[in-house]
């Protein structure tokens, strides 16, 4: 990559600048932004309007338990979908490795012949292609797509997630396999140990920290992603979010921001700090 | 951190905090599979697996007529332009707010060391709570709440779009700013510091000559984030190719969401492949 990089020529700062500021102007153009009437004295006031609509939070019995259950299905659709997407990443990812298929110091010794080299390389092409399709369709699609197959509820969600991510796990995993350090390695090698072996003892006990920290990693991003399937239709906060916007329930969609940023700010602290005690 | 007993296992001081972790964690997730009510039955029962096949049928071969390609040309250069103008309201939002929340630059630190606790206090730690509060909630509520918000205060089209990328983008680019302020390398600001200079000109020669192209290099792969977050926001009304994904899925059109999704993910790639670039030409 590095290679490929500096042997093609770097882009003159100046061609940068120029093709930036051209890109805001024709985005500014087209998205017809109007920050004057924003931050007018009406449009200001008008903000003032509405955010003031929002309070005070409903805090009755009802609207509470209803945003906690709400919240509670919301974690446990980032939860599993996240488990769900590093049962798919783990696997793919093996076969998105290069140095585990058929490279490096694995097969330092005995050279691979032809035919096996051949499917081997199959493998590795065919477990890139299926984790860029998982990561290239964003969740939001892929809940529409479930949503068709098994119906409304937190279960498309949680499908959604699990193959979203697993695709941006399976591609971060098998980096991660990719970048351990070899000496280890060869270190086992020299002992004779078997192929199986190294990967076991010497490639997975260095990666699967990281494994754990990314997998975290993108449970924070899912709690946020869980909260805006409920758009489509499978279920958790968004869904409520949704139907409070739609019928200007504006007391209860402030309850409702209120849980999302408790839940979010709860599980980043979670998460950060199981992170610390991993690595 | 971990106490160097937890990071050799060899130790004979043993911690019971993995089986801890892990019991908390299998009861977490029996609790979760409840809740999210998961059934992989559902997946393969024949009504799934019927319309899994309806999906693959109606998806291939995507439609490539001319007439849907030409109208798809408005809606994905949306999808652009809003990432663009979200992200430039995000730095324009999330560099100031980000200053202010970083404590090196408010009330900590050698530039703060003639300054007495309570000014301190007063001038520079309650500015700094305040912006670090802000960008939390900034960045807390989701694109798509703020889209919903500003599209009941704007209208429709792409300007909630818009806004919305910028104040939760802004939200993130603040805080991730202010870390990478807070890293810099102190010992070049001490020197200059002994060298007389004064406050503005530790941070211009000394603070953001360091900090500059980790905050080009963050930026940059946040737009990266913003193009997909542009495309989803569709779904609410707030233009671009969501829209259309979602009209033509509601539709049972599916050989027209196939191209979309190709469309977009021609898009995300031409994206990346600009912002990787210019990231590699910043940060060596």
């Amino acid at each position: 990559m590095s290679a490929v990089a500096l042997s093609r020529r770097r882009w003159s700062p100046w061609l940068i600048v120029a093709g930036l500021g051209a890109l805001v102007g024709w985005s500014y153009h087209g998205t017809r932004v109007d920050m004057g009437a924003l931050l007018s004295v009406e449009g200001l006031r008008q903000i003032g309007v509405y955010v003031a609509r929002l309070f005070p939070p409903d805090l009755s019995a009802g609207a509470l338990r209803d945003a906690a259950i709400a919240a509670v299905e919301t974690f446990a659709i980032s939860l599993v979908g996240s488990v769900l997407a590093a049962c798919i990443a783990f696997p793919l990812a093996l076969g998105a490795t290069r140095t585990i298929l058929y490279h490096g110091v694995l097969y330092e010794g005995q050279r691979l012949g032809r035919a096996p080299k051949a499917l081997r390389l199959g493998v590795y092409a065919a477990s890139k292609t299926v984790l860029a399709v998982l990561r290239t369709v964003p969740e939001i699609v892929w809940a529409l797509i479930f949503v068709f197959v098994v119906g409304l509820g937190p279960f498309p969600g949680v499908l959604a997630l699990g193959v979203h991510t697993g695709g941006v796990l399976g591609k971060l995993f098998g980096e991660v396999l990719e970048d351990v350090d070899p000496r280890p390695l060869e270190a086992l090698q020299s002992t004779g140990a078997s192929r199986l072996r190294i990967v076991l003892y010497g490639i997975l006990p260095q990666a699967i920290p990281q494994f754990v920290s990314y997998a975290l990693y993108r449970w924070e991003v899912n709690i946020r992603a869980a909260a805006i399937l409920g758009l489509v239709g499978a279920g958790g906060l968004g869904q409520r979010v949704y139907v409070a916007i739609s019928l200007f329930l504006e007391h209860q969609l402030l309850t409702l921001i209120l849980a999302i940023y408790v839940m979010v700010t709860l599980v980043d602290a979670l998460s950060a700090w199981l992170r610390a005690r991993v690595l | 951190m971990a106490r160097p007993a937890d990071r050799f296992p060899a130790s004979t001081a043993k911690s019971a905090f993995p089986y801890l972790l892990a019991v908390a964690f299998a009861l977490t997730f029996a609790l979760s599979l409840r809740a999210a009510q998961v059934d992989p039955r559902l997946l393969f029962d024949a009504q799934a697996l019927g319309n899994v096949a309806r999906f693959v049928r109606g998806a291939l071969p995507p439609k490539l007529d001319p007439e849907f390609l030409g109208m798809l040309a408005r809606p994905a250069a949306e999808t652009i332009q809003i990432s663009v103008m979200g992200m430039v309201i995000a730095v324009l939002l999330g560099a100031p707010l980000g200053l202010l929340a970083t404590s090196s630059l408010t009330w900590r630190g050698i530039l703060h060391e003639r300054v007495t606790r309570r000014a301190r206090l007063m001038l520079g730690a309650a500015p700094y709570g305040a912006a670090r509060a802000l960008l939390s909630v900034f960045r807390s509520i989701p694109e798509y709440v703020w889209a919903l918000m500003f599209v009941r205060a704007v209208g429709l089209g792409p300007f909630p779009g818009v806004l919305a990328i910028g104040v939760a983008y802004g939200g993130m680019l603040g805080k991730v700013y202010s870390e990478i302020l807070e890293a810099v390398n102190p010992r070049p600001l001490e020197t200059l510091h002994a060298a007389g200079a004064g406050k503005a000109g530790v941070v211009l020669y000394g603070l953001l000559p360091e900090a500059l192209p980790h905050v080009v290099s963050y930026t940059l792969y946040r737009w990266e984030c913003a193009i997909r977050a542009s495309a989803i926001l569709g779904f609410v009304g707030a233009g671009g190719l969501g829209q259309q994904i979602e009209l033509s899925m509601r539709m049972f059109q599916f050989d027209e969401v196939l191209t979309l999704l190709a469309v977009l993910l021609l898009l995300v790639g031409t994206v990346d492949f600009i912002s990787g670039r210019i990231r590699a030409r910043v940060v060596r």
